[in-house]
């Protein structure tokens, strides 16, 4: 306000009523709100409309043989095949990736966050992990089938040419490593410097201040981390098909089961994407119910994981 | 050259009382905790801090005081290996803790934490309980039993005059203390250790002014056990609080443009404030510079 002295006396006199009650249009504010608003929506919209077309497509068969479809297994008429092998295949693997990625994936952002030296090696390797973040799953499915399938085919599994439960494992485990260690990575650097340096302060050794309060801070950032891979890597279908995954019959053992985990195997994405291609309305309910399946199974995975982080949380 | 009124209504009583403690004294005969000989410290190529010589005395609070980024943080981090957790810092010079080199290989830098202790600028209350705020350190220690840890939590707490504030709620969360009892619990956290040294990096910094008070009032309680070692921004409270002082500005160099801290002035405190000999601690202490 550049006005002289005298207007400016005016102004706040009778002026100042009107001014600092002026309704003003921020026009361009409203508009990037609006915008934004408009995103969300968008994102919301399309979830809703996923999970309503699948869940409206599905309903036949979730409503009326949601039991057979869970214990049921694989075959070639859609009223008799069921997912038992394949939520079974999926849980194998969650498993796999939990014991062997989780332990190596959250050691290695320690080692990276809390002993390397800063510099530029350390910033090398971290490019390099995030690049491998970023590699296509189908590039880890070749992966697997050279090394896990073909080169160690003795070990994971001797009479079905490799193509087994632990290759599947070992492969989406090698998936999720780098997103773990990101994560992991990042929930550790989020931990204030006061606190290491309060534990360095008492005299503490550097493995005392990571093991009693590095992780014990990060340990929500990480979990909530390691469960988004997890859900990932139950999602992945590409690497599976690849490293072997069966599509048609599982005919391996008396059961129909895996039961051992050096057997063929199929798994949840597996299973949705043979049954989609299927010609039939009854194979298309099928598949939509097996989708719902799969999305409550990565929900509850979810949500249990969140719930796991606010009672952490709730400890600070 | 005249006492400045303002430092020595500040400076008030309790400085001559101190003053008596020591002055009286020769300098010989207070044990030197520290002798601090041709100290530099680099970060990376860029010294930071160079030629500093300093004797910290035993059962004296010592003040470092300076403007911003003259080195006086930098320095006491060196007293108990605290800037080994900077990766690119370096030192050089000696830098002798009772006898002992502190920067020679065979020395722990694990075992001088646990001798010298540190507050910092900001509380860094663990996450914890209060409780087990204080019993980390003592643990480490190796100390296991409950009713020992029970022991050493209350008389660490009492003698940061925390106790009665807290005595009822030990297990609830550090977090949820005020700001200045916070810092007194870090106080107390580095009591339970039994330190010899305490050193702390503005500790009242980040605090109300009856907070400081009561951080201030605490200095002088434990002063009896405990050698102290005080950064501060505050030249008032370096004047109540503290036996010497020493002062630290910076110098840039014209080549680099980086600033370089180094020592101006050491001496007794009184001293540093009515009667400094370097005309830069003048301008500084007066109020005329920084």
């Amino acid at each position: 306000m550049a006005l002289s002295k005298p207007a400016d006396a005016a102004r706040r006199g009778a002026g100042v009523v009107s001014d600092i009650t002026r309704r003003e249009r921020d026009v361009a504010g409203g508009v990037f709100r609006a915008v934004l608003l408009g995103a969300l929506v968008l994102s919301l919209l399309v979830l809703v409309v996923l999970i309503v077309d699948v869940v409206t497509g599905g309903w036949s068969v979730l409503s009326s043989s949601l039991g057979d479809l869970l214990t049921g297994t694989l075959g070639s008429k859609p009223e008799t095949s069921g997912l038992s092998q394949a939520i079974r295949g999926s849980f194998y693997i969650a498993v796999f990736v939990i014991i062997v990625a989780v332990p190596l994936g959250v050691a290695a952002a320690i080692y990276l966050e809390e002993y390397a030296s800063h510099g530029r090696l350390a910033q090398f390797v971290n490019i390099n992990i995030r690049n491998l973040a970023g590699v296509p799953s189908v590039v880890y499915g070749i992966l697997g089938l050279t090394i896990f399938v073909k080169t160690l085919g003795s070990i994971t599994g001797p009479d079905s040419n490799g193509r087994s439960v632990i290759s599947a494992g070992l492969t989406l485990s090698v998936l999720v490593l780098p997103i773990i260690i990101i994560t992991s990575a990042e929930a550790i650097r989020a931990v204030p410097n006061g606190i290491r340096e309060a534990g360095y302060g008492v005299g503490a050794t550097r493995w005392e201040v990571v093991r009693s309060h590095v992780l014990p801070y990060a340990a929500p950032g990480i979990l909530t981390g390691t469960v988004l891979s997890v859900a990932r890597a139950l999602g992945e279908a590409a690497p599976l098909i690849l490293v072997g995954a069966t599509t048609g019959f599982l005919t391996t053992g008396e059961s129909y089961l895996p039961s051992s985990l050096q057997e063929r195997f199929t798994a949840l994405p597996i299973v949705i994407s043979t049954w989609s291609g299927r010609p039939g309305d009854d194979w298309r309910s099928s598949t939509s119910a097996a989708i719902v399946v799969m999305l409550v199974i990565v929900l509850v995975a979810n949500a249990g994981a969140i719930l796991l982080r606010n009672r952490y949380e709730k400890k600070r | 050259m005249d006492v400045d009124p303002n430092v020595e209504t500040i400076g008030g009583t309790r400085v001559t009382t101190s003053q008596q403690d020591t002055v009286g004294a020769s300098p010989s005969s207070s044990t030197a905790v520290f002798s601090v000989r041709d100290l530099n410290v680099y970060y990376g190529p860029f010294l930071a801090v160079r030629n500093v010589d300093v004797d910290i005395h035993e059962r004296e609070i010592t003040a470092f005081i300076g403007p911003s980024g003259c080195g006086k943080t930098t320095v006491l981090r060196c007293f108990n290996r605290m800037n080994d957790l900077i990766e690119t810092a370096r030192v050089e010079g000696d830098l002798q803790y009772r006898g002992i080199d502190l920067y020679s290989a065979s020395v722990n830098a694990t075992e001088v934490r646990r001798r010298i202790g540190m507050v910092f600028q900001k509380p860094n209350p663990f996450p914890k309980s209060i409780y087990d705020n204080l019993a980390f350190g003592p643990r480490l220690n190796g100390v296991k039993k409950k009713n020992e840890l029970d022991d050493v939590v209350e008389s660490s707490l009492k003698r940061a005059a925390l106790w009665d504030e807290v005595k009822d709620r030990l297990k609830a969360s550090a977090m949820g203390l005020s700001g200045g009892q916070q810092q007194r619990l870090c106080i107390a956290r580095c009591i339970a250790v039994e330190p010899d040294v305490i050193l702390m990096d503005e500790p009242c910094s980040a605090l109300d002014p009856i907070a400081t008070a009561r951080i201030e009032d605490l200095m002088q309680e434990i002063k009896r056990d405990f050698t102290i070692v005080i950064v501060t921004h505050n030249m008032q409270q370096a004047a109540r609080v503290s036996d010497r002082t020493a002062f630290f500005t910076t110098e840039v160099n014209p080549e680099s443009d980086r600033r370089t801290g180094r020592l101006v002035e050491y001496d007794m405190t009184p001293k540093i404030f009515s009667n400094p000999s370097d005309e830069r601690t003048e301008a500084y202490v007066t109020g005329r510079f920084g």
